[in-house]
């Protein structure tokens, strides 16, 4: 096992370079050097050359991306000279927000999915089923943002029970207070995500439903809560662990939308903010936070899938 | 075979097979596969809820004449009515027409990027599978990369740089979209690769590029044409974002997502049918998609058969 864990991490770590690689390319490539904009358009070549030089934009492509490279590593993550400030001080005032909304949504989402998934594949093809599935159909062909103004239009125009914005406060404990603002914002995204992960789970749910081992326990007279419970519950799960890992980057891109729907400071309205002033440094940095945190995702899917299924654990 | 059987038993029949199953004509697997397409009640919903988007916005606007170039104030913001059955935009302009147009750029988008995405998925997975070794690990590692980056990004910062047009649109997110199709077409050429029929056609002296095109990718079909149908819904998706973010096409080209975050600037004013009409558009032709695709892999995949 340890074997296996050491050559998981080895494979990160060269996935983790070639994101660096593809990211740093996507940034030279759409965005050689600001030195023009920073210095303006009568400096002289020698100045912009030395600007250059001075700020990691000189020398050769392999240069650069040391430069690059090596200022990530020690947590720089670039400079917007659109805001004159860091990058990573602009991420730091906003990243608990948005890791608010999307880590409440995703626990709710998992919390609900598991024992949804498992209701509908053994009540399958019933009204129950029919109805829930053919809900968490529409959520998933759905563009996020239809869904939100929906849910703004009836729970926060017509019925006026919610904000119609979220909590414009900076700090985490004022938003979290503020479930008037939050609930409309929390509850949508958990929704979408929700309709992506009870198709997994009513699957993975009728899977394990015909396997022989639950049949014996059926035969052995189980009763049919403990049945679920017991025996069924704790396979059934074992996609989720995966699924969950594999779908941080739909949740960033839907983090996105909901905080530029919902005029939520955090990480996705900077980046659609920085979108429209062409802010490249912010936009290819979140691209390289999101990329990053894709792959511990799933490298933490993996370890907890080691830990909890044995038949990974011994092979 | 009689004579062995003890006297006791009726005499065998040959047109029964032992369990008493009846042996019916044999048919070909596309054709069984097809039977049971057609048998799934919601994949037929599926295919006619398609054609009909299709026939809408490509046919309609032969029998459906609108002016979709001038506007006119005075009739702005009507609500369905004669002469305009899904009422007028902010400009007075037919919202059926802009449906019927929008619709063109949405359809063409997503099978555009769906086809980018199978070709390049089918071949380089191909290619990964049949090579092996030290060519497939690094192949697969470059899928794992660009699958770790969340592609809306990516998407929406080279709309920004390069600007977005249909082909530029289709090309980016199919550039961005084959890497699923790549692993699953290696994960089948993985299996396909070391049975007899290959080895048969390697002796011959077939070349890799004939053995992929002519062998490997033929068997490995049915996975390809299950992921289409998902990549259509997923292009068709991507593109509604760009729209809604402003980053989407340049008018006077839309699709249905521009439409519809145009409509949601009307919400307070009640504006319903700039909003619900393209809304139900997009939802119907994605879980269209959505359903053939499922409906697909059950039908063309036999362990899923008689489930």
């Amino acid at each position: 096992m340890t074997a296996y864990l050491i050559r998981r991490c080895g494979t990160s770590v060269i996935i983790l370079i070639g994101i660096s690689i593809f990211v740093f390319g996507l940034l030279h490539i759409v965005y050689p050097s600001p030195a023009r904009v920073v210095l303006g358009p009568r400096a002289s070549l020698v100045a912009i050359a030395a600007w250059n030089a001075a700020h990691g934009f000189g020398g050769s492509v392999f240069a650069q991306y040391w430069h690059y490279v090596d200022g990530v590593l020690h947590g720089n993550l670039g400079y917007s000279f659109k805001l004159n400030q860091s990058v990573a001080a602009l991420f730091k005032e906003r990243w608990l927000l948005s890791a608010y909304l999307s880590g409440t949504s995703l626990v709710l989402s998992v919390l609900i999915a598991i024992p949804l998934g498992i209701y509908q594949a053994v009540k399958r093809n019933t009204a129950g089923d029919n109805v829930s599935t053919s809900l968490a159909f529409i959520a998933y062909a759905m563009p996020d943002y239809l869904l939100y103004l929906i849910a703004i239009q009836v729970f926060a125009l017509t019925f006026k029970i919610f904000s119609y914005q979220a909590s414009q406060s900076n700090s985490l404990i004022t938003v979290v207070g503020d479930w008037r603002e939050m609930t409309l914002p929390i509850v949508c995204m958990t929704v979408l995500v929700l309709a992506g992960y009870s198709r997994y789970m009513r699957s993975a749910a009728m899977d394990t439903l015909a396997q022989d081992y639950i049949k014996v326990c059926r035969a052995k007279g189980l009763p049919e809560r403990l049945v679920l419970f017991r025996h069924l519950t704790r396979n059934a799960c074992l996609p989720m662990i995966t699924l969950v890992g594999l779908s941080i980057p739909t949740l960033l891109s839907g983090n996105l939308i909901a905080e530029v729907v919902f005029n939520y400071n955090g990480l996705g309205l900077l980046f659609y903010n920085s979108l429209q002033n062409e802010d490249y440094p912010i936009l290819l940095a979140y691209t390289l936070v999101g990329a990053v945190l894709t792959v511990l995702g799933n490298l933490m899917a993996d370890i907890a899938l080691t830990v909890a299924d044995p038949r990974i654990r011994l092979a | 075979m009689a004579s062995a059987s003890p006297s006791s038993l009726p005499p065998l029949d040959i047109t029964r097979a032992p369990e008493g199953g009846e042996i019916g004509p044999v048919r070909s697997g596309w054709r069984l596969a097809l039977r049971e397409f057609a048998s799934n009640r919601l994949a037929v919903i599926g295919v006619a809820v398609l054609a009909f988007f299709v026939l809408l916005c490509f046919v309609g606007p032969l029998f459906y004449h609108a002016n979709l170039v001038t506007s006119n104030l005075n009739i702005a913001n009507s609500p369905p009515g004669a002469g305009h059955p899904l009422g007028t935009d902010n400009e007075g302009i037919d919202v059926l027409g802009e449906i019927m147009k929008g619709g063109q750029a949405s359809l063409e988008i997503g099978f555009l990027a769906a086809i980018v995405a199978i070709v390049v998925g089918a071949l380089y997975g191909a290619i990964s599978g049949l090579a092996g070794g030290l060519l497939d690990s690094a192949l697969m590692r470059v899928v794992d990369v660009l699958l770790s980056i969340p592609f809306l990004f990516v998407v929406l910062i080279v709309a920004v740089r390069y600007g977005a047009s249909v082909l530029s649109l289709s090309l980016i997110l199919g550039g961005f979209t084959w890497l699923v199709p790549a692993r699953l077409v290696r994960g089948e050429v993985l299996s396909l690769k070391v049975r007899d029929f290959v080895a048969a056609a390697r002796t011959a002296g077939a070349t890799p590029w004939r053995l992929i095109n002519r062998h490997l990718l033929p068997n490995a079909i049915s996975v390809i044409i299950v992921n289409v149908t998902f990549n259509v819904a997923d292009a068709i998706l991507a593109v509604a974002y760009l729209g809604f973010l402003g980053f989407g096409l340049h008018y006077p080209n839309y699709d249905w997502g521009d439409l519809l975050s145009n409509g949601t600037n009307y919400m307070l004013d009640g504006y319903w049918w700039l909003i619900y009409p393209v809304g139900f558009c997009i939802i119907a032709t994605v879980m269209a998609c959505n359903l053939i695709g499922d409906a697909l892999r059950d039908a063309l995949d036999v362990r899923l058969r008689r489930r």
